[in-house]
């Protein structure tokens, strides 16, 4: 059961747990994390729960799939190098503390 | 000083849920109250049609765990209905019997599905889809179904002959116009993504009626204008009609649909607000009034009434968009399209991916694609963005190419 912590613009954290094979996207919807917009439920066809992975775990999470690649060039707010689509990240224990940044804008 | 009687939103589908979810992160701080006549928390529909039934878990679809409402003092009433609406003295009924006062009213009561006017639409093996329990009604259907035909040939039918395809089904598409999607795709691209259906096994009739439904007691066949199709197991997506009947009764403006204006406020009574499936609107990107059926359309004209209530008001204009995803076809829309628009199909690096450009007086005012999510994407930035894109823009290059460029000369200036 990893955590993941979503940190807000803001600053403000957000600490969730969920199940190892789920994705980032629906642990964040299901427990009601604000600036994930998760629009399309999670088919990787709105790019609307873009996140910033934390440079020191970026590696571990990979990078993006040839489609979600293409994608990220056009999220709301800007694209870093670390961006990705919630929706596309797996969850499994190795990434038990892994902390994401929620963009400014999702649409 | 009386307290506030607060914000009362009619309806627990996305269009509320964004209205009371909206109002509590802009600040607002007065009682508000959800009537949703399911009994399920507020869910997604979109995966109902599209992957529901062939995931074991596909039917966790609520938006929000049970616990967001109670943390943030949003009164969900699930299982009542608003049955009745004063807007004189400011008060709803429900079906529960409560007695509620508001200070603003938010109507989300969504739609409704267009009944199959054909005999036999009551035989049991017949089915429309839109709640949750449909769905799953549909998907236990499906366990045992051999012959499936889909009556309509829009979104929802599409979506749902994949489903049955992926089951084992023998699955024909029955629909009326002489071209699938044929409100929602242009004439230019629907060969192709007919083609894409055929080739994956589902059979299309188009210009085919429905004359009759027929069967001892259970649906056994379909008589068509084209032929008699064995069928244990009828779905239809025939359309959508908006729940409208509250608003109609208390004495609000309706024309298929509650008729807003540019905040969506009802032009009867600027106290009650009208948002998602059940609103008609103005909107800069068409003539006269419009009703959209889309999450993006529910979603953004939640937001904008939660915010207005919240304080910040503004004019609705956002980009209409759509997606549907049929098996391995991704139909993606961005903006709206009218039967006269010049029509430019592009075709991508991979011959899977294919593009609409509709262009009005020269200017790009929609994008229809097919497995192309990134175009899509980029049609939607472009869309929203002030700089019009021309034909000549396109010449020779790619929505995203042309996106990817402006993003930099952007960056640059």
């Amino acid at each position: 059961m990893p955590t993941v912590i979503f940190r807000s613009p803001d600053g403000t954290e957000r600490k969730v747990t969920a199940e190892s094979g789920t994705v980032l996207m629906q642990a964040a919807v299901a427990n009601g994390v604000e600036g994930i917009v998760a629009e399309c439920g999670g088919n990787a066809s709105c790019a609307t729960c873009h996140v910033y992975v934390a440079e020191d775990r970026s590696e571990l999470v990979g990078p993006p799939g040839d489609v979600e690649d293409e994608m990220l060039d056009f999220t709301a707010a800007e694209r870093r190098p670390t961006s990705r689509l919630s929706c596309q990240i797996q969850l499994s224990d190795a990434l038990d503390g892994l902390v994401v940044h929620v963009p400014e804008e999702q649409v | 000083m009386t307290s506030p009687a607060g914000v009362v939103v009619v309806g627990g589908g996305q269009a509320g849920f964004s209205v009371v979810s909206t109002l509590r992160a802009s600040g607002y701080d007065g009682p508000v109250t959800v009537f949703a006549a399911e009994p399920h928390l507020p869910y997604q529909r979109p995966p109902l049609s599209k992957k529901a039934h062939t995931e074991p878990d596909g039917l966790r679809v609520e938006l929000v765990p049970e616990s967001f409402y109670g943390e943030r003092d949003i009164d969900l009433r699930l299982g009542d209905d608003v049955i009745a609406l004063d807007t004189a003295a400011r008060t709803v009924l429900t079906r529960a019997g409560t007695r509620l006062s508001y200070d603003h009213l938010v109507l989300a009561t969504g739609a409704d599905n267009r009944r199959l006017p054909s005999p036999g639409a009551e035989l049991s093996g017949v089915h429309a889809l839109r709640s949750l329990d449909d769905a799953l009604t549909i998907g236990r259907a499906l366990e045992t179904a051999r012959d499936v035909v889909v009556v309509g040939g829009g979104f929802i039918g599409l979506e749902l002959s994949r489903v049955a395809l992926a089951r084992c089904a023998r699955v024909t598409v029955v629909e009326l116009a002489d071209r699938l999607l044929s409100r929602a795709v242009s004439p230019e691209l629907e060969p192709r993504l007919r083609e894409r259906h055929e080739r994956a096994g589902v059979r299309v009739l188009t210009g085919a009626a429905v004359q009759a439904l027929e069967g001892a007691g259970r649906v056994e066949r379909v008589v068509t204008s084209q032929g008699v199709l064995p069928a244990d197991l009828v779905v239809y997506g025939i359309g959508a009609v908006p729940r409208d009947e509250l608003a109609r009764e208390a004495g609000l403006e309706v024309a298929d649909g509650v008729v807003v204006d540019e905040q969506l406020r009802s032009v009867t009574d600027p106290r009650v607000s009208a948002v998602g499936d059940c609103a008609r609107h103005p909107h800069p990107h068409t003539e006269g009034l419009v009703r959209l059926e889309s999450v993006q359309n529910a979603i953004d004209q939640g937001a904008l009434v939660g915010r207005r209530i919240a304080g910040s008001p503004a004019v609705y204009e956002s980009l209409p968009w759509f997606w549907s995803d049929q098996g391995d076809v991704k139909l993606q829309i961005a903006g709206l399209r009218s039967p006269s628009d010049e029509v430019l199909l592009v075709t991508g690096e991979s011959p899977e991916r294919l593009a609409a450009y509709a262009f009005r007086a020269d200017r790009l005012v929609a994008v229809e694609t097919l497995n192309w999510p990134a175009e899509h994407l980029a049609a939607r930035r472009l869309l929203e963005g002030k700089a019009p894109v021309s034909a000549a823009d396109l010449a020779g290059t790619t929505l995203g190419a042309l996106a990817r460029a402006r993003r930099t000369a952007e960056v640059r200036a």
